[in-house]
């Protein structure tokens, strides 16, 4: 294992937001909100570039920690303050701190109430996701873990739509209750090692199959939830419709992948028997998700109710991946983690910019918007062709991989998680259809201007991420492969 | 650790005792004098006894590097847990005085009664967390409850609060004779009320057991009546509901940290061997009183009956690291257990102190904040002060990045460690029922918009000590969910030494 000399890459990551945040919080009411704008901004671009040295100076040949911090933090429980990152996990720390400069763009005019408290919360919020990705002690996870409800609570219910409270509270207690049992789950863990918290002990940590089956139950509890799995998915349309637009992103391009992190950080390596063992409850699990899902997707009325099933349905990918056990199924399913972050993120994007001009986000409220808005049908129809998984897009990839695995698997599996490829061009390309094309329906959509610069650069990163990694992914992959493979060495070892 | 018998009384480990009661009678007599109605003289003498009384206390520990010491013929002992919790006992009614004197003097009564019952509460309460005999533990605990229940009543022009006084003084007398009765009982079966002897007689075995846990029954129902945990919680809702708001602060702080050093004296200074049996019995209390707690709380309209509520479900949560320590004979978690379950009193009275303290900075003349839509959007009118409750709210609910989080974390741990893991689970079952209405706060205060009345359209100005207090009040269960380490370790010292 090599360990690069001691850098604090991550704790800026993490606190180089958290306290931009507080600067915004301290310029106080709406009379400076031109002040806390810019130094929202000021915040995320610092925040972006602080991990960009993450990835230029990984290293692609060890598989170890990388850039590891190590300080005590409660002796008395023998908690530390202890971050890393491999191969897994450095890039949700870049996508993370990419789409909080996109969110915050994305509401720099949207915003007119209590700007300050609004983009205070999404740096928090950022900080503390960074947080969850490179935590390697336990408790540090647990609380960064938990703490990301904080502000999404505050989010969803400040500044959402008409039913926010309902959603909100429904998108807390859910969370919570699942982030409780891993609480247990992990205090057990403390007890069995003998009194500590690195996850990496865990990894090596014997453990009898009951015991590791309990656990992984626990474990699902928690990430289930968060990802979220059918059937405990049901908060995730309800905050997606009413969270504001730059909630929707946060929430589907990173909070739902915190789930995800924890199978292939907690579950796979601490649970390798009861993982192998209840794989195919997991697989029977994403592919409802992916089949019914996406047929429930179809029938939507509302835009952002159907991109929130559609998420649902490409997370199905995801825990699939994992749980066949190979290396494409795992690393496709990181692929695809990526790569949903960029496309859901655009796709709550491109709802965000025709909900702030119609204040609609009925289907039904559309018709022929490319007559006025051609820039934005050129977006929106590349957002949704990646969200079927067009080749040369990054939904492609990650799909793709995920169903090579399965194949190697079992023809079935793959044959079901394939039909996602129709399903998902249905719902999509029926709902760009109704929306985009055709004549113009009302008087609304002839009034609609096309996009403001802001609005077209933040779209045209979007754009740009979702080409690059759907034409040349080795960037992305390379970054992966030690760590996954040895990933998957790992969980093919009993350690009963 | 130096045993030190003195023939003569030793007064010094009573040093601060004997000052308290000095100078609570120096306030009464000096109140006489007072003449102005903003009583500033006894509301800064008072304020002065407990700065006096923490310097004694603190010198006292320093001197003694918190040895044990026994005292007054070994009805009396001082060591490093009675020191910490009378020194938060200080913290705790000091701040308590500042929250409560616009309040009171709002309402006409800031009376030289309020203060002398107050210090004579204190001094019942650093009785009770020195007593090292039955007869202490009784005498200190009568103190405290005759002062309290005449604080109850001290508006004695409203009906709610007398009929809550009267409830309380009926069924606190029931509970203080359960508790003698059951004190009486382990009289007889050990022949000794010296608490350290009460220990060595069960633990010899020569003791009758049916006897013992006959009194322990009893006495177990008297503590959880002082601690308000079901099925004994009946007085909680009513007399915290009833009583002048700067009354119920003061009840639901202080009389908790002795309600928690009485139980430490009587359950694990004196009946350890006999921890099977009240383990039981603190197993099924702590279940009932989690799930009557939280369940409850939701269904309540007024601040204070669900803050009361909320006490106890803590409560419940507390007597799950009570019962931790010792399982089957087995010391290995006693330490972790016990300073997890004091670190827990700590936490819960600081959080307390914030939560009724925002109460009484939200109330004017005229003006109670008592129901929940008074907190309607008080972002809107004051995002500071929503800020302070909001922390004090998921630290209530046990959240982190809060103190809260971590009090309940290390009540977890050793519950778990203890091998009753399934206690745990039932525990964060019912935190997440309880996280609900500490969520709606926050939603009342965020989500909604001020309808024009309620406290969102009060000032928030009140004094200026009383701000400050108060955001150090919040942020220091920030500071402790990031840095719960000291604090910890504190408690851990303190329970090693017992």
């Amino acid at each position: 294992m090599t360990m690069q000399t001691t850098s604090h890459l991550l704790s800026f990551s993490i606190w180089v937001p958290v306290l931009a945040g507080l600067l915004v919080l301290a310029t106080g009411g709406d009379r400076n909100a031109a002040m806390a704008r810019a130094i929202a901004l000021g915040g995320a671009l610092c925040g972006f570039f602080v991990t960009i040295p993450l990835y230029t100076g990984f290293n692609l040949q060890t598989v170890g920690m990388q850039f590891v911090e190590l300080t005590p933090w409660i002796a008395h429980f023998n908690v530390n303050y202890h971050l890393g990152v491999d191969g897994i996990s450095v890039l949700f720390i870049l996508l993370n701190s990419f789409i909080t400069v996109l969110v915050v763009i994305a509401g720099w005019t949207v915003i007119e109430s209590r700007v300050a408290q609004y983009f205070a919360s999404f740096l928090f919020l950022s900080g503390i996701m960074n947080g969850v990705f490179a935590a390697l002690d336990g408790v540090l996870f647990y609380v960064f873990f938990e703490a990301t409800l904080i502000p999404m609570f505050i989010i969803i219910g400040v500044w959402g739509g008409p039913n926010r409270v309902y959603a909100a509270l429904k998108f807390f207690l859910y969370t919570l209750l699942g982030s409780l049992l891993m609480l247990v789950a992990l205090i057990y863990l403390y007890n069995k090692s003998g009194g500590s918290f690195a996850i990496l002990d865990w990894h090596k940590l014997p453990l009898a199959l009951p015991a590791q089956k309990l656990l992984f139950f626990a474990f699902l509890f928690a990430f289930s939830v968060k990802v979220p799995m059918w059937p405990v998915h049901t908060w995730l349309p309800d905050a997606h419709v009413e969270a504001p637009t730059g909630g929707s992103v946060v929430l589907a391009a990173i909070m739902l992948k915190l789930g995800a992190y924890g199978f292939i950080r907690f579950s796979l390596p601490i649970l390798p028997d009861a993982s192998r063992e209840l794989a195919w409850f997991m697989i029977a699990l994403s592919l409802v998700a992916v089949v019914y899902i996406g047929l429930v997707a179809l029938v939507q009325a509302d835009m952002k109710k159907l991109i929130a099933y559609s998420s649902i349905s490409h997370m199905g990918f995801v825990t699939l991946g994992f749980f066949i056990f190979n290396a494409y199924g795992v690393e496709g399913a990181l692929v695809q983690m990526i790569s949903h972050g960029f496309i859901s993120a655009a796709m709550f994007l491109c709802v965000g910019v025709m909900y702030d001009r119609m204040h609609s986000r009925q289907i039904a409220d559309y018709g022929g918007v490319v007559n006025t808005m051609p820039k934005f049908a050129a977006f929106f129809m590349l957002f949704a062709m990646a969200n079927c998984g067009l080749p040369a897009t990054s939904g492609f990839v990650g799909e793709f991989m995920v169903i090579m695995g399965a194949m190697k698997a079992n023809f079935w599996i793959a044959f079901a998680a394939a039909t996602t490829l129709i399903f998902g061009a249905a719902y999509t390309l029926w709902m760009v259809k109704r929306v985009i094309f055709g004549a113009v329906a009302n008087d609304h959509v002839a009034r609609l201007t096309d996009l403001n610069g802001r609005e077209f650069t933040v779209l045209a990163a979007l754009a740009a991420a979702v080409l690059m990694m759907g034409i040349y992914p080795l960037p992305f992959t390379e970054v992966m492969h030690a760590s996954v493979n040895d990933l998957l060495r790992h969980v093919a070892l009993p350690k009963l | 650790m130096t045993q030190v018998n003195t023939a003569l009384p030793d007064f010094l480990p009573a040093l601060p005792e004997i000052f308290l009661l000095v100078m609570a009678c120096a306030v009464m007599i000096a109140d006489l004098f007072v003449k102005s109605e903003r009583r500033t003289a006894s509301y800064l003498l008072a304020q002065f006894t407990l700065v006096g009384c923490a310097s004694l206390t603190l010198l006292v520990m320093i001197g003694t590097q918190g040895a044990l010491m026994v005292t007054f013929s070994g009805l009396f002992v001082a060591d490093m847990m009675s020191h910490l919790l009378k020194l938060a006992a200080y913290i705790a009614f000091s701040t308590a005085l500042v929250y409560s004197r616009q309040y009171l003097l709002d309402r006409g009564l800031m009376k030289g009664e309020f203060l002398t019952l107050l210090l004579f509460a204190l001094l019942g309460m650093m009785v009770l967390m020195s007593a090292n005999s039955f007869v202490t533990v009784y005498m200190g605990l009568e103190l405290l409850s005759l002062c309290l229940y005449a604080m109850v009543a001290l508006n004695r022009d409203s009906a709610a609060s007398t009929e809550a006084a009267m409830k309380y003084f009926v069924l606190g007398a029931l509970a203080s004779g359960l508790l003698l009765y059951g004190m009486s009982m382990i009289y007889g079966a050990t022949g000794t009320l010296t608490i350290t002897e009460v220990s060595k007689a069960i633990g010899s075995g020569t003791a009758d057991k049916t006897i013992l846990v006959f009194g322990l029954v009893f006495a177990v129902s008297g503590l959880a009546f002082k601690l308000g945990v079901a099925p004994f919680h009946m007085w909680i809702p009513d007399v915290y509901h009833g009583a002048p708001t700067a009354v119920t602060l003061v009840i639901g702080t202080g009389p908790k940290l002795a309600a928690f050093a009485m139980a430490m004296r009587l359950l694990v200074n004196g009946m350890l061997d006999l921890a099977a049996d009240w383990q039981q019995m603190l197993a099924i209390m702590a279940v009932l009183s989690m799930a009557i707690g939280n369940v409850t709380a939701i269904a309540q309209t007024n601040l204070k009956r669900m803050l009361a509520y909320s006490t106890i479900s803590h409560m419940g949560f507390l007597l799950l690291g009570l019962l931790s320590g010792v399982v089957g004979g087995n010391w290995f978690n006693a330490a972790d257990a016990y300073s997890a379950s004091m670190f827990y009193v700590l936490v819960y009275v600081l959080m307390s102190l914030g939560a009724f303290g925002m109460l009484l900075f939200l109330s004017r003349a005229g003006f109670e904040c008592e129901r929940l839509e008074d907190l309607k959007g008080l972002n809107r009118r004051s995002p500071w002060y929503a800020f302070i409750m909001l922390v004090l709210m998921f630290s209530l609910a046990g959240l982190p990045p809060t103190a809260g989080f971590f009090a309940k974390y290390a009540v977890l741990t050793a519950t778990v460690a203890a091998g009753q893991a399934w206690l745990a689970v039932v525990a964060v079952l019912f935190s997440l029922i309880g996280a609900f209405f500490y969520l709606r706060i926050v939603k009342l205060m965020y989500f909604d918009e001020p309808d024009g009345s309620g406290a969102a359209v009060v000032s928030t100005d009140g004094p200026g000590e009383m701000r400050v207090l108060l955001s150090i009040n919040g942020f220091a269960l920030l500071a402790l969910g990031l840095m719960p380490g000291p604090l910890l370790d504190l408690c851990m010292r303190a329970i090693k030494m017992l």
